[in-house]
């Protein structure tokens, strides 16, 4: 397995170098003299040519890209024209809300659409079955941000049962460990905060994770279907095991694989997802931190995001195809 | 990251060898036993009917402003209420099918026209070019969809026309590998072997024996894409980076809705339903053409 994995992540290197390549030169397309958006429309020719040097930003093209991809091999991505805070501090301090947020969203999806998929494989075309499809159907196609405005609306709003937006309750703090605000509170024993994060992150997780979990619903109802026909379950069956433990012991497993497969495929869309979530919820994770800076001129920032993002994206592809052989001994690893 | 001799690719699109004849078989018949298909073909018509009759539905012009109605909630004035302008919810939902309509349909031929074009170039020429253009079709398909549409925003800067090129973009490396993986197992089948023997150009070849065998999963992945593409056009502008304000957009109506949620929720309400509605719409109508026109796309589109 390791030798799969290491020739996969061999196979990744030029595909993030052209990655770099792309977010480099496409910035570079962009109008705009950066000298000028640092210092501002005032400043002077002499001031401006010594921080195009400073930057570089008056060697050839070739040379900036070299440099650029030195520095960021070194986690280097320059400094934010916004902040003026290293970029990669900025993505430290965002990037694990957005890890937060979609785990939970995939716990929600799996925990939940699996739940719903086994439960009406087990009663097909009941009234259950008949409204948790027209459920998912409507699921698959509600845009996120909208999905997410109604939750707000209803759960946040009329309810009043869960917060507003945001990461805590105002006035509340954690210190930094992981930067996971539900992992740092519980790490630190601290419960009230722990119990302040969950329920911030409950909506978010839900919001993103729903179309998600509407899919898994539908393909693990289809594959539970097929699964319950086989044979070896009707021989569990004959045994005279309860259906409980027919459906978890011996068919759930396989109603996984599939499940896996919709993960890697949705990856995409969920880190999507979660740019639109955290701009409704407010929150501080990756997405919020991108579109600040697109809306803001904030071209380090853009690219540093960029990069980062494309190598978390094809890491987590591969943890999936890793996770797929893994869960079914019929896949090699080749 | 899928080399030329993807065998996923491979076995998968080899049956898409066989499909012109079962395109050409599409009877009313079979078409009237897809409700689905029916169901999602009638609401099409009916945003189509509103976007084109816009001017004559509409109560109000979608961008005028009425102080002295803000934030009506609905009622036989105004059905669907009022935003912070006092502008016409209703009139505006209706206008917002025209903008998302020809979003959906612009951006969808784009990446049709060039994932076409990448596709066939790159699965029929071979070799280095198709080494070359599949790399660069994998580093498009590395990037989250939205971070790539935001990063073509920021170099073109924000506005509709420029969240339309982004989406196009965004796409076409999807139509791309799917008409490369037609094109590369048509090519090798027997047909066109023929027709090279008997001294057929490339040109005839292309027009007479491989692009026949694109039509049915192009037509199948060009309507299920449309309606992500409207839904994604929409969230590029409810983030700010689409069209702006005044324009009638379902996305940005959203976004100012967001604002206004607790204290007059119909003005995220309406526009957020229209949306649903479109994009269902689209979606059944391709899950039905795929399942009329060739079923073993199932899973792959």
């Amino acid at each position: 397995m390791w030798t799969y994995v290491g020739r996969r992540l061999i196979q990744l290197l030029p595909v993030l170098l052209g990655v770099s390549v792309l977010v480099f030169f496409g910035m570079h397309l962009i109008p705009g003299d950066v000298a000028v958006l640092l210092l501002g429309e005032k400043a002077s020719e002499a001031d401006l040519a010594r921080l195009r040097h400073q930057l570089g930003l008056d060697q050839p093209v070739y040379v900036q890209y070299l440099r650029f991809l030195a520095d960021a091999l070194q986690g280097d991505f320059g400094v934010s024209l916004r902040t003026r805070q290293p970029v990669i501090w900025e993505i430290r301090q965002a990037l694990p809300i957005t890890i937060e947020l979609s785990l939970a969203a995939l716990l929600f999806a799996v925990l939940i659409g699996i739940a719903i998929g086994v439960l009406t494989a087990r009663h097909p075309h009941s009234a259950l079955d008949t409204g948790a499809m027209v459920f998912v159907l409507i699921g698959v196609s509600m845009p996120v941000f909208w999905t997410g405005i109604l939750l707000l609306l209803v759960f946040g709003g009329l309810l009043g049962w869960l917060p507003l937006g945001g990461v805590l309750d105002t006035g509340m703090a954690i210190r930094r460990i992981s930067g996971l605000p539900l992992l740092d509170a519980v790490l630190q024993g601290n419960w009230p905060a722990a119990r302040s994060a969950l329920e911030h992150l409950v909506l978010p997780a839900v919001t993103l994770g729903s179309a998600l979990m509407a899919t898994i619903a539908r393909m693990a109802r289809s594959t539970m279907l097929d699964v319950l026909n086989l044979d070896y379950v009707r021989t569990a069956r004959a045994k005279g095991l309860p259906e409980g433990g027919v459906v978890a012991r011996h068919a759930l497993w396989n109603a996984l694989l599939p499940v896996v497969t919709l993960i890697g495929l949705h990856l995409g869309l969920l880190l999507s997802g979660a740019v639109l979530t955290e701009t409704i919820f407010a929150l501080p994770g990756l997405g919020r931190l991108t579109i600040t800076s697109v809306l803001a001129r904030d071209y380090p920032v853009v690219q540093g995001v960029v990069v980062i993002g494309a190598v978390i994206f094809v890491l987590a592809n591969l943890a999936v195809d890793v996770l797929y052989a893994w869960l079914d001994p019929r896949i090699r690893y080749s | 990251m899928a080399g030329p001799a993807d065998p996923v690719q491979l076995t998968a699109a080899g049956t898409a060898g066989e499909t012109a004849p079962r395109a050409a078989a599409l009877s009313w018949r079979r078409v009237r036993r897809s409700s689905n298909l029916l169901v999602g073909a009638l609401i099409i018509a009916a945003v189509v009917g509103s976007a084109a009759l816009a001017p004559l539905l509409a109560p109000y012009d979608p961008v005028d402003q009425e102080f002295t109605a803000q934030l009506r909630p609905p009622a036989p004035a105004h059905w669907f209420g009022t935003d912070e302008f006092g502008r016409d919810i209703f009139s505006r939902v209706l206008f917002g099918a025209r903008i998302a309509l020809r979003v959906g349909v612009v951006a969808d031929l784009i990446a049709t026209a060039l994932g076409v074009l990448l596709g066939v170039v790159a699965g029929y020429v071979g070799g280095r070019l198709d080494a070359l253009l599949t790399r660069v079709l994998d580093i498009t398909l590395a990037f989250p969809y939205l971070l790539l549409a935001m990063v073509v925003v920021a170099i073109l800067g924000p506005g509709l026309t420029n969240a339309m090129i982004a989406i196009a973009v965004v796409y076409t490396p999807q139509f791309a590998r799917v008409v490369r993986g037609v094109v590369l197992s048509v090519k090798e089948q027997e047909f066109v072997e023929a027709a090279r023997a008997l001294g057929a150009g490339a040109g005839r070849i292309l027009a007479r024996g491989i692009l026949p065998n694109i039509v049915s999963p192009i037509i199948v992945m060009s309507t299920l894409t449309v309606g992500f593409m409207i839904v994604e056009t929409a969230g590029l502008s409810f983030l700010g980076l689409g069209a702006s304000p005044p324009t009638p957009e379902w996305g940005s109506m959203l976004a100012t809705g967001r604002s206004f949620m607790l204290t007059a929720p119909w003005i995220a309400t309406f526009p957020g339903l229209a949306i649903l509605v479109t994009v269902v719409a689209f979606n059944l109508v391709g899950d039905g053409l795929r399942d009329l026109l060739d079923p073993r796309l199932r899973g792959r589109i």
